[in-house]
């Protein structure tokens, strides 16, 4: 087992007064907190600051460990002396059911005992915690639906009172007509509860995996379309790739590089569904050759008058 | 990520589109007392359709927010008018934060 530094943890001095303790505390679970904080291993930091508060805030189970030494290194294998709590008595203040099981095997090595055989007897219970994941999906999974495994990694007490990281793996179905940013929600599927306790929920936030040539904005998708100058020119009838498969579009003569064609419908399929966009971009075939380098004279001669830069003043 | 043959399907809700939810089925789902919900709605921190407790209908959105909102109470000692304050603010991060992937994107 592993000695923990709950001072290292929380940045403080082992001789910080409890408000200074208690600010330390503050400062980090607004930083890691995991519905504010986007950075990586948030979760798993403000746990452990969660633990160390536990420890700190409370003199009696501060001063027994403090009575463990301060030669104590983290990271250093650890096994609590014999009687290294005799003479103190803890009221238990704060460790509730709910945030016992989520604390490190040090933690209950030196604390859980005696907590453990105080809460068996009386008939506890509480529902199991929420967990949340971010789950990436296809563009092309919203128009048809899918089944995707999610990999969750869940912190677990085997038989030897060791926690351990779990991997749990699920077959979720995603709807037809998700969105980025929503969630699912499977009842059940979270931190089994304690007692009679029901277990927590688990939350799937849906992200789009980026697609090589479309954008999503709500409901809308977005395709950039290369068409040549002489499509663009005189119209013409193309394959366009959707989500949903190939369809046909005419392009009006005389389009502009720029220009929307929206398939009604066509975005990502809901009650209302949303709409699907071709932005028009004018695609040159390559020139050097002197075949090209004609067609292209010849362009020029056609097109004396015309300035493209007419709008910049120049 | 692509599908384990092995392991059964599980079907969840979209809680975005999960409507119609009254105060009583958004307490089940926090575990909390309906003076708390009422708290939230007071504070502006859930705006449900319907005038009266009694006719309000939420959405499974309100239900995410509400138990974000305990935890946050909970975890950071933050009152309501704080945790109302910090939604918002979040709404507003995450809002920009898809603005710039957009702006990125192009």
């Amino acid at each position: 087992m592993e000695f923990k530094d709950y001072y290292k943890i929380m940045g403080v001095a082992r001789d910080a007064t409890q408000d200074e303790i208690k600010r330390a505390y503050r400062l980090l679970a607004r930083k890691y907190h995991p519905d504010v904080s986007k950075e990586p291993g948030a979760e798993a930091r403000f746990k452990e600051v969660g633990e160390a508060n536990e420890v700190l805030k409370d003199p009696e189970k501060r001063a027994a460990y403090d009575k463990l030494g301060a030669n104590w290194k983290a990271g250093q294998d650890f096994r609590p002396p014999p009687d290294w709590n005799s003479g103190f008595e803890f009221s238990g203040g704060g460790f509730t059911g709910g945030d016992a099981a989520q604390f490190s095997d040090f933690f209950e090595s030196l604390y859980g005992r005696d907590f453990g055989a105080a809460r068996g007897s009386a008939s506890f219970q509480a529902k199991g915690e929420d967990h949340h994941a971010r789950v990436l999906v296809d563009l092309e999974d919203a128009y048809i639906g899918a089944i995707r495994t999610v990999s969750l990694h869940v912190p677990e007490v085997d038989a030897q009172g060791r926690v351990a990281m779990r991997e749990r793996k699920l077959n979720v179905s995603i709807p037809r007509g998700i969105r980025a940013g929503q969630h699912i929600r499977l009842v059940g599927q979270g931190a089994p509860g304690l007692g009679q306790g029901k277990s927590g929920d688990l939350y799937l936030e849906i992200e789009f995996r980026p697609h090589p040539f479309y954008r999503v904005e709500q409901h809308d998708v977005y395709l950039d379309l290369p068409v040549s100058p002489w499509e663009a020119a005189l119209g013409a009838a193309m394959n366009v790739p959707t989500p949903g498969g190939i369809v046909e579009i005419k392009i009006p003569a005389g389009a502009a590089a720029g220009s929307k064609l929206r398939l009604k419908g066509r975005g990502i399929p809901s009650s209302t569904p949303g709409d699907f966009y071709a932005v028009l971009k004018i695609a040159l075939p390559p020139a050097g050759d002197e075949a090209a380098n004609v067609v292209y004279r010849n362009m020029a001669a056609q097109f004396q008058s015309f300035n493209p830069r007419s709008k910049l003043g120049v | 990520m692509d599908s384990d043959e092995m392991l059964p399907r599980l079907s969840g809700i979209i809680l975005e589109e999960q409507t119609e939810l009254t105060l009583a089925d958004v307490c089940r789902a926090c575990a909390v007392h309906a003076e708390y919900i009422i708290e939230l709605v007071e504070e502006g921190v859930l705006v449900p359709v319907g005038r009266e407790p009694v006719s309000w209908r939420f959405t499974g959105v309100h239900m995410h927010r509400a138990t974000v909102s305990l935890r946050l109470q909970r975890d950071l000692g933050i009152n309501l008018a704080g945790v109302a304050l910090v939604l918002q603010l979040l709404d507003e991060v995450e809002a920009l934060r898809a603005r710039i992937n957009a702006l990125e994107a192009e």
